[in-house]
């Protein structure tokens, strides 16, 4: 966002230090300049701010007025004050992660987070589907392979990953960048169940054809 | 038909149009709305038809209109210019009611409208008590035409408000028209329309678009398609003024796939238009040049949020994006758009014809203007009816809407569907009004009031929205997916009987996040009628938890 033209200073203020970012980044951005850090789960640098997950949610307050707001995607602005940790903020993250905990418990990135927002695990009943939804792999490979082997279907709480087996036989086998990105290794999984499942005999990998 | 091209055309043409009508011709007006068009009216108009081809075609007109609004008594036939209203009539009487009331001007006893409580009869549309009480400066035309025929519009003064903005106003003289009616949006926001254009009018760039949300997917919201399959050019007519005001030349319709008469009287009504010049290039000779697309939905209730919408024209999946940046800035391929509802738009030519001062005459101080409701739940009026703000909820549901069948007592009215709330009847003499209503917990919302009685149980309800919304939701964002799902779970536990002490308090706390932190109103307002039915009846949430039976019950 904003990398490519040369814009004005903006000095903004996160967690009473004062920084300074350049008309059109997001207050990740800034934050990340400044070495602070801010929790994130759907973000990635090479693709589209998103702002699924929330995690990024931090407070941030202009002329007086603060909202909550997630730091992947809100504009900096002159004289903007960031605060990435408040009662509120800790509160609506340890909850996501609870949520999130619930399908997948096992997650390495989820139980760090959960050790510092002091998130129970076992808050809600689990139900297993160990991905989380954070769609790195979908945009992932949309945004940079530009080939959509992965997407989502259906909507609300039934929405869920699939690969296109179509797709995902002819590209899959000599790419499989995304599975590095899955916090939680469900992508490989159903990669595997999709592979032995939906596709044709004849796009098998050569090594398995033998 | 050649173009209009100049205020005196138009007003020309309108009186070709009326001096080719006698209005002392009998004319038979037949309610073809989605409600009496569910009662088999069909077969209704075709017997008219029958009946008046035999003989009468030259001494009697007849159309088929948009919905009168009353939809409890449909099929409904309104018989000018007498204005005789006939309720719940079925094909055998027709014969007769053009022996009887058309020809023989006599009315027929049986086929008006009897008060249930008092047994008084009305024969007329405005001694019903459903139509008196009601202001209908919008809805009133839907009896006078045929959705489908532009003359009938332009007989009931129809596009010369659009004359008035292009040919004698200029667009800031438009824009702040509209801001000084206060009219604000109508499509649950409540935004004051006039800031949103002015925005999109100051926001850089050369292309502008200008929408109608017409998905209306609110549960138990059906007033904006009743006003916009009857009445389609008047929604146009303030979409086309709308445009001018912001400097957009290309137009969205955003609307239903599943109601098919929606979309072919809008299409019928933009091809009317495009052929008497007021749509396309150089509209009325005034140089402005306007088109409209119109686009469906794909029957997913978070594409009618604003910002998803958008995506949606795009060609995208609906998936709201956040608006730190207002879509009135960057909206449709990142260009200034302005986004209203049906009614919103409608109201605009009003505003011109009449003046801001006279439209501000009406409601309350903050909400101006009047309101379609859709009644429906427990209430003898189904219908949609239109009220100045400021009427109280009580009048609603009783003066206009006859109260509650059975003679069962009142426990709450449901505004806004799955994103608003219920008050109890005690607060029933709130005033309609936007701030007042969003201050109880219950916002407006489109304008659906959904009236329940004693034996409704409110943790149903709150139960049966987040069960909608857990399908009806896009999923993308983390707090309103899982969020809806975890609340749903506790209230189906509390419902079968498996509540738990901490319930209500978990509730809460999920309620507070999801609405804090998600990524759009949807998601933001999913609790809504979890918290309002939380404020008002926790004692029924307790009831339900306490009634749980212990283990050793249980087993029993």
């Amino acid at each position: 966002m904003g990398k490519q033209k040369k814009t004005s200073e903006i000095i903004i203020q996160i967690d009473g230090k004062e920084v300074k970012a350049a008309e059109g980044m997001t207050v990740l951005e800034a934050a990340q300049k400044a070495d602070i850090f801010i929790p994130t789960l759907c973000h990635h640098e090479k693709l589209e701010p998103y702002g699924a997950c929330r995690i990024c949610t931090v407070e941030a307050e202009v002329r007086g007025w603060t909202n909550l707001v997630t730091a992947c995607l809100y504009p900096v602005e002159q004289d903007l004050v960031v605060r990435t940790r408040s009662e509120k903020v800790d509160r609506i993250r340890k909850m996501i992660l609870e949520f999130l905990l619930a399908h997948a418990p096992c997650s390495p990135q989820l139980q760090d987070l959960a050790q510092e927002y002091g998130a129970d695990r076992d808050r809600f009943e689990k139900e297993s589907s160990f991905c989380i939804l954070c769609g790195l792999c979908v945009r992932y490979c949309a945004e940079v392979k530009k080939k959509n082997a992965v997407g989502f279907v259906d909507c609300g709480a039934r929405r869920e990953i699939r690969f296109i087996p179509e797709i995902a036989a002819k590209e899959c086998h000599s790419c499989k960048e995304c599975f590095e990105l899955c916090p939680t290794s469900y992508l490989q999984a159903a990669f595997v169940l999709t592979e032995s499942f939906a596709f044709s005999r004849d796009s098998s990998p050569p090594e398995l054809k033998k | 038909m050649p173009k209009i091209n100049s205020a005196s055309e138009l007003e020309k043409l309108r009186k070709e149009v009326l001096s080719k009508r006698d209005p002392d011709k009998p004319c038979i007006a037949i309610c073809a709305g989605m409600g009496c068009l569910s009662l088999d009216n069909g077969r209704i108009i075709s017997a008219f038809e029958k009946e008046i081809n035999k003989k009468l075609k030259t001494k009697v007109d007849m159309r088929a209109t948009g919905c009168h609004g009353y939809c409890e008594k449909g099929p409904l036939v309104v018989i000018y210019p007498e204005e005789i209203c006939y309720v719940e009539v079925l094909p055998k009487d027709v014969p007769e009611i053009v022996s009887q009331t058309v020809l023989g001007k006599k009315v027929i006893d049986r086929l008006i409208y009897t008060d249930p409580d008092t047994g008084q009869k009305a024969s007329h549309q405005s001694e019903i008590p459903f139509y008196k009480n009601q202001m209908r400066h919008l809805m009133s035309n839907n009896t006078k035409i045929d959705p489908r025929s532009i003359d009938d519009y332009l007989a009931v003064g129809g596009y010369f408000a659009l004359s008035k903005s292009l040919l004698e106003m200029s667009p800031e003289e438009v824009l702040e028209d509209i801001k000084k009616a206060k009219l604000r949006g109508r499509g649950g926001g409540g935004f004051a329309a006039g800031r949103k254009w002015e925005t999109a009018r100051n926001a850089p760039g050369k292309e502008k678009y200008v929408i109608v949300n017409s998905h209306e997917g609110e549960l138990g919201a059906f007033m904006d398609r009743a006003l916009f399959t009857g009445n389609p050019h008047c929604v146009l007519e303030g979409l086309i003024i709308g445009a001018y005001a912001v400097g957009s030349h290309q137009g969205f319709i955003y609307t239903r796939h599943d109601t098919p008469q929606l979309k072919s009287n809008i299409e019928t009504a933009l091809a009317q238009a495009e052929e008497y010049g007021l749509l396309g290039e150089n509209i009325l000779g005034s140089g402005f040049n306007f088109n409209v697309e119109v686009h469906l939905d794909i029957g997913i209730f978070v594409s009618g949020e604003s910002s998803a919408l958008m995506k949606s024209i795009e060609g995208n999946t609906p998936e709201p994006r956040p608006k730190y940046i207002h879509t009135s800035v960057k909206g449709i391929w990142g260009k200034p758009s302005v986004l209203n509802n049906v009614e919103t738009w409608a109201n605009v030519p009003l505003i011109i014809n009449k003046g801001s001062e006279w439209y501000a005459g009406t409601g309350t101080e903050r909400s101006k203007g009047t309101k379609l409701v859709s009644l429906s739940g427990n209430i003898i009026n189904t219908g949609v009816a239109e009220v100045p703000f400021g009427t109280t909820i009580r009048e609603i549901v009783y003066s206009i809407g006859g109260g509650i069948p059975k003679g069962k007592k009142l426990k709450a009215v449901h505004f806004g569907g799955p994103m608003g709330g219920s008050i109890p009847e005690s607060l029933l003499d709130t005033p309609l009004d936007f701030d007042e209503l969003a201050k109880l917990g219950a916002p407006i919302g489109a304008g659906s009031m959904l009236v329940l009685d004693e034996d409704a149980s409110m943790v149903d309800v709150a139960r049966y929205f987040l069960d909608f919304l857990s399908s009806e939701s896009c999923g993308k964002c983390v707090p309103c997916r899982e969020g809806i799902r975890q609340m749903l779970k506790i209230l189906n536990n509390i419902s079968d009987g498996k509540g738990t002490k901490g319930d209500i308090k978990l509730l809460e706390e999920i309620s507070e996040v999801t609405g804090a932190a998600s990524l759009c109103a949807l998601g933001k307002t999913a609790a809504d009628p979890l918290r309002s039915t939380l404020r008002y009846f926790r004692d029924e949430y307790e009831t339900n938890i306490d009634k749980v039976k212990s283990p050793a019950e249980k087993r029993e």
